[in-house]
């Protein structure tokens, strides 16, 4: 017997326990969260404060989940601390035993030290208890200062248009998902928070939170970089999570920016396992550790921590960054390197941007390395997969911005193969 | 595990395997009805690929590592604990795609009305052999068992 425990209910913390749960139908498994609720799917946030979506319709798994794969929950708990010698400790001064420990403490949100970060009306936006408290806040509201303009920001931002406010988005770089778009996609996502009525205020960052003059606890306004000030009713800090690497450190593990892990998830305490935003795993496209605060990757490297805790040997393949998303009806996708850090010996392959439309491949070597595109997102999935296996593309380099790219455009020998291996069998090998 | 394969070297590219599956997958399952007036939720969800004389039929390949399944971002996507399929729940569909995104054989698509993700094959539950495979002219869809 093997006792589990898992510190984390969300993407990465139920990657662990379905992989445990393949291989040990047997021993215990414990899910400790500081939050309340059954896993819920975080970026269905924005729908909850929209009005469009309830906690029931935002689970992440159903209801009799955890029943039926024999899964204690301890909700509502947090861990204070943990001892490398096999227990932890809860806030209520329980203590638990365990024998593998997985780390999928997520992400915290950044708060810059802006004078009047205290006052009320300042939220942040990356759990349902925020939104709650946001959807809340907003009786009343007209005015809403959204500081930040990346997945996030904008994400809030297109809840907070649903529901009639005003939004105005503030972002310090010259150009909205600068971190996710290139400067075309940007522009096709700007129109549409323009046509939406949010007024786009770029190049500029929020000093200071102003108190209301007729109620010095609650904000006012906002003052911003270029001397301006910007009446408001609430303000939404997005810029950004940080990796919470507390607890990893009074265990004493060994924290970079966050949880440093080897290929297998493993922490540099036997027995100790980190994934998901909390964790500095493996990027292929690096060819390095970072942390990559995506929910794909937080669910797959706790699918790896979970199937080597349980002993069955796997390798994270690695993730990197890569996003597919919808803002006020255009999607948007994008993956690695996105020519946009002046990075050398990088050549494009665009696809103009008619009628919405825009796709952008990034080379070098003879090798996808990144890709962006708006108003379409079907043939995004081959381009990773070629971008993941490093296949040369010399010779169809010209169908990888077609309108028309399907499996079928990839040279016979590649085709062949994507068509005829059957999928991962036997499980050896994971997608990624 | 049950599984589709398609083998290009055979497939005439008639699309009778879109045919029978737009109309398996119909309301009324009845080819005029399904297509006459079924359309806008009647869909095949095997597409063929064609390319000159070059040609195959591509569905859901159901791999035992689902990477759509991992990426989904609400769990509308999940690998179903008995058949090891992966099931599709258009309820829970937010429309983010990351599925699209992470598939290496293309095969996700935007349904109809662009807010969702196509409801993906199912390997018609209902059949010993499903319909694609079962009425494929020159055995160009195979069904193939595997050990897992």
């Amino acid at each position: 017997m093997t006792r589990y425990v898992i510190v984390g209910n969300s993407a990465g913390g139920i990657g662990a326990a379905e992989a445990i749960r393949e291989v040990d139908r047997e021993s215990p498994v414990t899910i400790i969260s500081e939050e309340e609720y059954l896993a819920y799917s975080r970026p269905l946030i924005s729908e909850y404060l929209a009005g469009e979506k309830s906690l029931r319709e935002m689970l992440y798994r159903d209801e009799g989940f955890y029943a039926r794969r024999r899964i204690e929950t301890r909700l509502g708990q947090r861990v204070q601390r943990v001892n490398p010698d096999g227990w932890l400790e809860l806030a209520s001064g329980e203590r638990l035993e365990w024998d593998r420990l997985i780390l999928a403490t997520g992400g915290r949100p950044i708060v810059p030290p802006m004078a009047g970060r205290e006052l009320k009306g300042v939220y942040t936006f990356t759990t349902l208890g925020d939104a709650q408290a946001l959807a809340r806040a907003l009786v009343g509201s007209k005015r809403v200062v959204v500081v930040g303009g990346g997945l996030i920001g904008l994400s809030v931002t297109e809840a907070l248009v649903k529901r009639g406010m005003r939004v105005h988005l503030v972002e310090l770089k010259d150009r909205v998902l600068s971190l996710v778009l290139d400067e075309v996609a940007s522009r096709l996502v700007e129109e549409r928070l323009l046509q939406a009525g949010v007024d786009v205020l770029t190049g500029l960052s929020v000093e200071a939170v102003l108190p209301r003059a007729s109620n010095p606890d609650q904000v006012g306004a906002v003052a911003l970089s270029d001397g301006r000030e910007l009446g408001c009713d609430l303000v939404v800090v997005a810029i950004g999570v940080a990796p919470r690497t507390e607890l990893a450190m009074t265990a004493g593990l060994q924290v970079n920016r966050g949880i440093v892990v080897d290929r297998r998830m493993a922490t540099s305490v036997p027995g100790i396992y980190a994934c998901g935003d909390a964790a500095e795993a493996y990027d292929f496209l690096l060819d390095a550790n970072r942390v990559v605060p995506i929910w794909p990757s937080a669910y797959l490297g706790g699918r790896v921590a979970g199937l080597n805790a349980a002993g069955r040997p796997r390798e994270y393949p690695g993730g990197t960054s890569m996003n597919s998303l919808n803002y006020f009806g255009l999607c948007v996708a994008s993956a690695g390197d996105l020519g946009t850090n002046g990075h050398a010996g990088l050549e494009t392959i665009t696809r103009g941007a008619e009628r919405g439309r825009y796709r952008k491949v990034v080379l070098r070597d003879d090798r996808v390395v990144g890709f962006v595109m708006a108003g379409e997102v079907e043939p995004a999935g081959l381009l990773l997969g070629l971008m993941r296996d490093g296949v040369p593309v010399r010779g169809f380099e010209k169908a990888l911005a077609s309108e028309d790219f399907h499996l079928i455009a990839l040279p016979a020998s590649l085709r062949r193969e994507r068509l005829n291996k059957l999928p991962a069998v036997g499980g050896n090998d994971l997608p990624w | 595990m049950r599984r589709i394969q398609a083998r290009e070297e055979v497939c005439i590219g008639c699309r009778l395997c879109e045919v029978y599956c737009l109309v398996e997958h119909s309301r009324s399952r009845d080819i005029v009805k399904a297509y006459k007036r079924e359309r806008a939720q009647a869909f095949s969800r095997v597409r063929v690929q064609e390319e000159g004389a070059l040609s195959f039929a591509l569905q859901c390949r159901h791999c035992e590592e689902p990477y759509c399944a991992y990426a989904c971002l609400t769990g509308a996507l999940q690998r179903d604990e008995e058949t090891g399929q992966v099931r599709f729940d258009a309820e829970r569909c937010m429309g983010c795609w990351t599925c699209i995104l992470v598939c290496p054989y293309g095969v996700p698509e935007r349904d109809p009305s662009g807010r969702r993700v196509a409801p993906r094959c199912d390997l018609c539950p209902e059949r010993e052999v499903p319909v694609c495979v079962a009425n494929c002219p020159n055995e160009a869809l195979r069904l193939v068992e595997d050990a897992s």
